[in-house]
């Protein structure tokens, strides 16, 4: 253990691993561009980084733990309601505050549910997950005193940003929030999936019993993921109510757990832009086929799902590994020096 | 009070026969199946056309739910499932959500979003007395058509030959493939006798559990339930664990109303703490 040379040679690897490459940089650099190239279009980017932040937090827990999940609504929701209750009640005025602390919330939440979540296989996984969400949502529909029922949570009134941003009319700070509370989050995962924590995780998912047997605590990551997949699964909850000024029971619904599984899947499981890619076709596609045929665009959704399993994950995932590679090699020829080659520096 | 307990019956009856086919080929091929209501919505629905618009007797647009959905679902398992079978679960839950999508699409497209009813026969409705207790005819007919059904699969599972072959093949596939089980066939059998008796379950159930496009996304959780909660390895784990379901709905439902399902849902997650292999699972060595 105590070898000195092993153990910087252990660190180089994580900390070149962990490098941002510069087509990440590139996808953020666009990412905030997005706020003045399209200000007609602020409603759809806004949906699309709340939904890929949820899609990441997803990823986190079935990408890299390994861990089926058909009730992650159930922290976004949470969350969203809470978010929703404070603002209404005035407990809580600022935005951020009641963000980090619907975060918490919905945390908790993953904590204390995360040791059902363990127990038995694939199938009883979905079930207590989907049961869990289902259950939340029968609750909010029971209190519909507090909650609104089935007409939803109105009348919340959000104050501005620090004081200074208010929510107006156009998304523009809306969109603007979103972003900035995307990219932290994704900044804090990124952190986390690259640490020794998260390399953990791909261990246990490759093989429990053996990671088990290296001395990995595999229960404690898996809850330790969940719990935290959960927070951010509720902040971006919370930032739906919060840009929305309004939580229906729609938040749990079984939908929302599904399509964020076909987001997933379109982008790819098991690395973080997968959730943030997927979102931004997902939406797109979402968006074109509405228009198209407003009442049946589930059908085509559902063939989208089909077709995917067809053809294949893995295959998919194949070509697109090809066309990344492209643009990778294009980008770093332009930049005149190739990832490969970068990688010394750093020691 | 006992009324309470005989609707739940019923309810649990119909459950058992609208689940079984899923228990069987979650058993079977460790194929999760979420479209499982989809084919119990075909019955339904075609039921329903053929009562309602071509006036076939109802004690025949039964049968004919039945084989149609069972044609159905062969062909669906011939030309789709087979694929998904060697997949994770999760491909099979995507693949199978999608289906349903597809299904509650398809019908909102065809058959119209509202609500529809299957006509019943005039000696069907209403009530009669047995020791003071109020019995729905059609209840009555709907427990003795499920209660046969149950003895027949128990006498098919137990007694023929099908059904040892089929009991092997869910023991073990590997030594039942060996023996020179031809597995694919019995599953192939099974899952389209599975999806007649979902189908036969739809059109059954048309009058007590509602038939519109969101039938397979509203039933789907509670088919799941009877499923883990009963396990895979028997008939009559599912079958016990369908009847519970059902009075425990119809109870909590008449009891409790403003909770709604939410009984149920917390029965299930107790349940699966408890045992998660299911409540009626003998140890296997899987």
């Amino acid at each position: 253990m105590a070898n000195p040379a092993l153990t910087s040679h252990v660190s180089d690897y994580l900390k070149r691993r962990a490098r941002w490459s510069p087509l990440e940089i590139a996808f953020w650099v666009f990412a905030f561009a997005t706020i003045w190239l399209f200000p007609s279009k602020y409603l759809i980017l806004k949906d699309t980084a709340i939904l890929a932040l949820f899609a990441m937090s997803l990823d986190l827990i079935l990408g890299y733990a390994g861990i089926l999940s058909l009730g992650h609504a159930a922290f976004f929701g949470l969350a969203g309601y809470f978010a929703g209750l404070v603002a209404k009640y005035g407990y809580i005025n600022e935005p951020v505050v009641a963000l980090v602390a619907a975060g918490l919330v919905a945390a908790a939440l993953g904590f204390v549910t995360s040791f059902l979540v363990l127990r038995g296989s694939d199938l009883t996984r979905l079930m207590v997950t989907l049961g869990v969400s289902l259950m939340l949502g029968e609750v909010a529909n029971r209190y519909s005193n507090i909650t609104g029922g089935a007409d939803g949570l109105q009348g919340i009134d959000i104050q501005p940003i620090f004081g200074r941003f208010r929510f107006d009319l156009y998304g523009h700070n809306g969109y603007v929030y979103c972003l900035i509370v995307l990219f932290v989050c994704f900044v804090v995962a990124r952190r986390v999936v690259y640490s020794p924590f998260g390399l953990s995780l791909r261990s246990v998912k490759g093989n429990s019993l053996r990671a088990s047997a290296i001395g990995i605590p595999v229960k404690w990551r898996l809850v330790g993921i969940y719990t935290f997949a959960a927070g951010l699964a509720g902040i971006a909850g919370a930032l739906l109510t919060q840009t929305t000024a309004f939580c229906s029971l729609d938040v749990f619904s079984l939908d929302r757990s599904a399509d964020l599984l076909l987001v997933l899947i379109i982008g790819g499981t098991g690395y973080l832009y997968g959730g943030l890619i997927g979102a931004v076709i997902y939406k797109f596609l979402q968006d074109y086929i509405a228009n198209l045929t407003p009442q049946y665009w589930q059908f085509w959704i559902g063939l989208v799902l089909v077709i995917i399993v067809l053809v294949g994950r893995e295959r998919m995932a194949g070509w697109i590994a090809t066309g990344r590679g492209t643009i990778e090699s294009l980008f770093s020829g332009a930049a005149a020096r190739s990832p490969k080659l970068a990688a010394p520096d750093g020691k | 009070m006992l009324t309470i307990l005989f609707d739940g019956v019923a309810y649990g009856m119909l459950l058992f026969v609208l689940a079984c086919g899923l228990s069987v080929t979650l058993g079977l091929m460790n194929f999760i199946n979420l479209a499982h209501g989809a084919f119990a919505m075909a019955g339904g629905y075609c039921t329903v056309i053929l009562v309602n618009r071509y006036g076939v007797p109802f004690a025949l647009g039964l049968p004919l739910a039945f084989v149609v959905t069972a044609l159905l679902g062969g062909l669906f398992e011939r030309t789709l499932y087979i694929h998904v079978y060697a997949r994770p679960h999760l491909d099979q839950v995507l693949f199978t959500i999608g289906l349903v999508f597809m299904a509650v699409a398809a019908v909102d497209y065809t058959m119209g979003s509202s609500q529809q009813f299957v006509q019943i026969p005039e000696a069907l409705t209403g009530q009669i007395n047995v020791f003071g207790i109020g019995m729905g005819k059609y209840r009555l007919l709907i427990i003795a058509i499920c209660g046969l059904l149950t003895i027949a699969l128990q006498l098919i599972l137990t007694k023929t030959r099908f059904g040892s072959r089929l009991r092997a093949a869910v023991d073990d596939q590997r030594v039942a493939r060996g023996l020179g089980i031809n597995v694919g066939a019995v599953f192939g059998l099974t899952f389209a006798f599975g999806s007649g008796l979902a189908g036969l379950g739809g059109a059954l159930g048309a009058e007590i559990l509602g038939l519109d496009p969101t039938f397979p996304l509203k039933y789907m959780i509670y088919f799941l339930i009877v499923v883990t909660v009963g396990g895979t390895s028997s008939i009559t784990g599912p079958f016990f664990a369908s009847i519970l379901l059902g009075i425990g709905d119809v109870a909590g439902k008449y009891y409790v109303p403003k909770l709604g399902a939410f009984v149920i849902y917390a029965i299930m997650i107790v349940v699966l703490i408890w045992r998660p292999q299911g409540l009626f699972a003998r140890a296997t060595a899987k």
